[in-house]
């Protein structure tokens, strides 16, 4: 706003002086206007000059600019919802069962593989890898998981609708830790019993329950489940959902961490100087006015969180050799037909938490190779990038969006940024204070 | 020969005097005078009803899911009662829908209408288009939304 004043006072002080060099001009001689003109010229570039210089010192933003980088600090990140669907969310002992279940190999077909093996909890709770590897190589990248309880939807393309739900699938699915429920609930009775029952009170009969069933495993798994009766088989998905809620209060513990960026948008939103590391280099400060700028970043990377928590298609090509991958579009009847959703029997509380699946779009070309837009706090310290690892290096991400190339299907919302090296290079550092 | 610099001078002063004053009217003008149509409250596009659209808590959240009231009154003021809404929209500068499918879930009495399901994800300018069906007959209407 200051640099957008000065400029005002520039272009008014300049029709000022054209005011008087022509009242000047008709009384007096041309040679005497022209040193007058000559003298107005000098002194508008001086002014031009200061206002340049003034830009180069201390960082300088837009009233606007100073708004969208305090959305974006930390200290705007709302506490916590209860999670109305999961009345143990918040229960000590179930975030520490929970904790417990997280880094137990036992949870898996062949006990060697839990839910930290991809998400570590040395690395921001992701693997480094460009797809997951549980039981056998998955198709996408591991998700980090700092305020992964605050997201409407889980997994890159929003297959689950909830964390409880979401803690679920990677339990049965054959590339991961390739269990099935029959199995997860006479673990549970075996290693974890007396621990379970106090949470969640008594553990159904499970002995006329088979070793291995499930509605979602191999053949003689699905012809086990199907042979149970129902009660029995709402029995082993109440355990199994109670797994789900267990794990899901714990990750709520899991929260993003203030960052130098953190640190410089507080200093200036309270017209504090700066010290120590919330100073930022004139390379940083560019990032950072690109971002929430020219670039468009902040179109989709927006609040605390830097995200949206919607899915988008931005032309990020697919892999070689996997399977054929939709996004969004494929992941709308998945939640749909999960049992343990939100309008599911397994949800505590009433209906009314789940409007984002009432009112999810279901269909139409939006949504085709859509996925969601990740948080940026952290991303720095953890490549690759994208929904299966297509890019080594930020560098790499900030080209794709620079170039922009069409999408394989569907239609890329991002439009071609053309930034130079130099820009490209500012984003990058800008991205790095989200990660210091 | 003095005389036509003096001249061309004047022409130069009295250009640059032009632009300096387009210039310092341009800078000093609010931005929202060329934005799009923010009122919220209109006429329908053939005129059969009085549409009004207000985010039912009074503020609007950028990427909470909100409810937000649709008041239908005939061009005579009469609450237009039974009427089947359908709601699309989307942000016309990004070529993109809306990130929800909201709907009209209730009817609230004296012609409004609970549209349920209303986020958005982002700032900028979003419209929301509805079609209205009415015993007076079948109408649309466009509100934009610039956050």
């Amino acid at each position: 706003m200051r640099r957008l004043t000065s400029v005002v006072r520039a272009v008014q002080r300049f029709t000022e002086s054209r005011n008087r060099s022509k009242s000047l001009f008709l009384r007096n001689s041309g040679r005497k206007t022209a040193a007058h003109f000559s003298w107005n010229c000098s002194s508008l570039l001086a002014l031009a000059a200061l206002v340049l210089l003034g830009g180069c010192g201390e960082p300088q933003f837009s009233d606007a600019e100073k708004k969208t980088i305090a959305s974006l600090a930390l200290n705007t990140l709302p506490s916590l919802k209860p999670d109305t669907t999961n009345q143990y969310a918040d229960v000590p002992a179930a975030a520490a069962l929970g904790s417990t279940l997280f880094f137990d190999t036992g949870m898996s077909r062949d006990g060697t593989v839990s839910c930290s093996t991809c998400h570590k909890i040395d690395r921001q709770f992701q693997d480094d890898l460009p797809q997951a590897v549980g039981v056998s190589r998955t198709n996408r990248r591991t998700m980090p998981l700092a305020g992964v309880a605050r997201n409407p939807w889980f997994f890159w393309d929003g297959r689950r609708d909830s964390v409880w739900a979401q803690a679920l699938t990677p339990l049965e699915n054959p590339l991961e830790q390739a269990g099935n429920r029959a199995a997860f609930a006479h673990y549970i009775k075996k290693r974890f019993g007396e621990r379970y029952e106090r949470i969640f009170g008594p553990l159904p009969d499970l002995s006329t329950v088979p070793a291995s069933a499930s509605p979602l495993g191999t053949d003689a798994e699905k012809a086990a489940w199907n042979a149970m009766p129902t009660g029995q088989q709402d029995d082993v998905n109440r355990v199994f959902a109670n797994i789900g809620k267990a794990i899901a209060a714990f990750e709520r513990s899991i929260e993003p961490e203030q960052t130098r960026f953190d640190r410089f948008a507080i200093d200036l939103a309270t017209g504090a100087k700066p010290v120590g590391d919330a100073v930022f280099s004139p390379e940083e400060v560019l990032g950072l006015k690109l971002f929430i700028g020219k670039a468009n970043c902040v179109t989709c990377h927006n609040g605390p969180r830097f995200t949206d928590n919607s899915f988008h298609n931005t032309g990020v090509p697919p892999v070689d050799g996997l399977p054929p991958d939709r996004g969004r579009v494929d992941a709308v009847a998945q939640v749909e037909a999960d049992p343990f959703n939100c309008l599911g029997k397994f949800r505590d509380g009433d209906e009314s938490a789940c409007r984002e699946l009432r009112f999810m779009v279901k269909d139409g070309p939006q949504i085709v190779r859509a996925y969601k837009t990740p948080s940026l706090r952290g991303a720095a310290d953890r490549p690759p990038y994208m929904h299966a690892g297509q890019f080594a290096t930020l560098g790499e991400v900030v080209a794709h969006y620079s170039k922009v190339p069409l999408a394989v299907e569907g239609v890329s919302e991002v439009h071609p940024l053309d930034l130079s090296e130099r820009e490209r290079a500012a984003l990058v550092a800008f991205l790095k204070t989200l990660s210091e | 020969m003095a005389s036509i610099w003096r001249y061309i001078l004047a022409g130069l002063g009295l250009a640059a005097l032009l632009v300096g004053i387009v210039a310092a009217v341009y800078l000093t003008l609010p931005q929202a005078a060329s934005g799009p149509d923010i009122s919220r409250s209109k006429k329908t596009a053939n005129g059969l009803f009085v549409a009004s659209f207000e985010p039912e808590r009074g503020v609007v959240r950028q990427g909470e899911l909100q409810s937000w009231l649709l008041t239908l009154k005939t061009a005579a003021g009469a609450p237009v009662e039974g009427a089947a809404i359908t709601v699309s929209g989307g942000m016309p500068q990004h070529d993109h829908g809306l990130p929800t499918s909201p709907q009209a879930t209730d009817y609230l009495g004296q012609g409004r209408y609970r549209i349920d399901g209303v986020k958005f994800t982002m700032s900028g300018w979003w419209q929301l288009h509805f079609g209205i069906s009415a015993a007076a007959g079948s109408d649309s209407v466009v509100f934009n939304i610039v956050l």
